[in-house]
């Protein structure tokens, strides 16, 4: 179980990197003002290679180019939020890099915790378990040599 | 931290036009200020110079510490090494590294070479030396205060290993003049009269 406790930074950045814009901007009302932030790169838009594996054990080989947005941010006292996510989302990318930044200081973390990333989460969570459930109902099992050894 | 370029795409463009012609043109002034509000110990021209070169694939050397390294790093995306050797694009904002000692590039693939950027205390083209060679019509003057004693020995050494040799950007501020290694520098005192 993910809890404030236990959830490291990669955690919460990985949960604000999938969401949108308008659902952050959603959950965000109820919290009293974030800090002013000073943008130090982008909002930017560009692209990265997708690497990939075959059967998860094969040679890396280059899948396909994705786009990314990236953003970094820096409040007054230096702390510094970064973001990179897929798409093309610039305001998402800021918002969630400020939010990156905020979540690492005291005073605000336990309400953008329980109020934003908390709810972010298990709607992740459920939308990633039904798409497994959809794609699970459509598996096929092939007896080859290689599942029967 | 401090923020990059405002527009990377076209302060890039202005950086790299204003290197363009500083290299075509050794020794005549060329202005950056795209960058206002830069860490300690960096000045508009040669953080500019370093930002429009360096990425991800130019190995970077610098002499700068604290803040201005990770705001180099951090902005370029580039690899620091510490042996400057090793670099493409090397930044000195105190002292400047022996040229001797930078990767001249081959006699097959001279444009490997290193580019020294170099933090000067001022610069000016209406005193100090006479520069001739390649982009200059007959001679140019230019003056840079705060380089090392035997930097025309230096200098000499690099002119004579081309095509190998270094490139050097000579930054005050938001100036900024190139000295490409086809540069032959000529001291006021060996010049004839009406030089």
């Amino acid at each position: 179980m993910i809890t404030l406790e236990t959830m490291e930074r990669p955690a919460w950045m990985a949960v604000l990197a999938r969401a949108s814009a308008e659902e952050i901007g959603a959950l965000l009302r109820d919290i009293p003002t974030l800090p002013t932030h000073r943008v130090i790169r982008g909002p930017e838009i560009g692209l990265t290679m997708m690497r990939g594996r075959a059967g998860g054990d094969g040679a890396a080989f280059n899948l396909g180019e994705a786009t990314i947005t990236r953003c970094s941010v820096s409040l007054a006292d230096g702390t510094l939020g970064h973001c990179w996510r897929l798409g093309r989302d610039r305001r998402a990318a800021e918002l969630a890099a400020l939010l990156d930044a905020c979540l690492q200081g005291d005073a605000l973390r336990d309400a953008l915790f329980t109020r934003v990333i908390e709810p972010l989460r298990a709607e992740q969570a459920e939308a990633a378990c039904l798409t497994a459930r959809r794609a699970a109902a459509t598996e096929v099992r092939f007896a080859t040599l290689a599942t029967m050894r | 931290m401090k923020p990059g370029f405002a527009e990377p795409v076209f302060d890039s463009q202005v950086g790299f036009s204003a290197l363009m012609q500083a290299m075509a043109r050794p020794g005549r002034i060329q202005r950056c200020q795209m960058l206002r509000d830069l860490p300690d110990g960096l000045e508009p021209a040669a953080a500019a110079a370093l930002l429009t070169l360096a990425d991800a694939e130019t190995p970077v050397w610098t002499d700068t510490q604290g803040e201005a390294r990770e705001w180099i790093a951090f902005h370029t995306g580039a690899p620091l090494v510490a042996e400057p050797v090793r670099a493409q694009f090397l930044l000195a904002t105190r002292s400047m590294p022996e040229l001797a000692a930078l990767d001249p590039g081959t006699d097959e693939t001279p444009q490997d070479s290193a580019t020294l950027i170099l933090q000067v205390e001022a610069l000016d083209d209406v005193s100090g030396w006479w520069l001739t060679g390649p982009g200059i019509e007959t001679t140019h003057r230019l003056s840079a205060h705060g380089l090392p004693a035997d930097f025309l020995a230096q200098w000499n050494a690099n002119t004579a290993r081309f095509p190998r040799g270094v490139d050097l950007i000579l930054c005050a501020g938001e100036r900024l003049a190139a000295l490409a290694r086809t540069t032959r520098i000529l001291e006021p005192t060996l010049l004839p009269e009406n030089g």
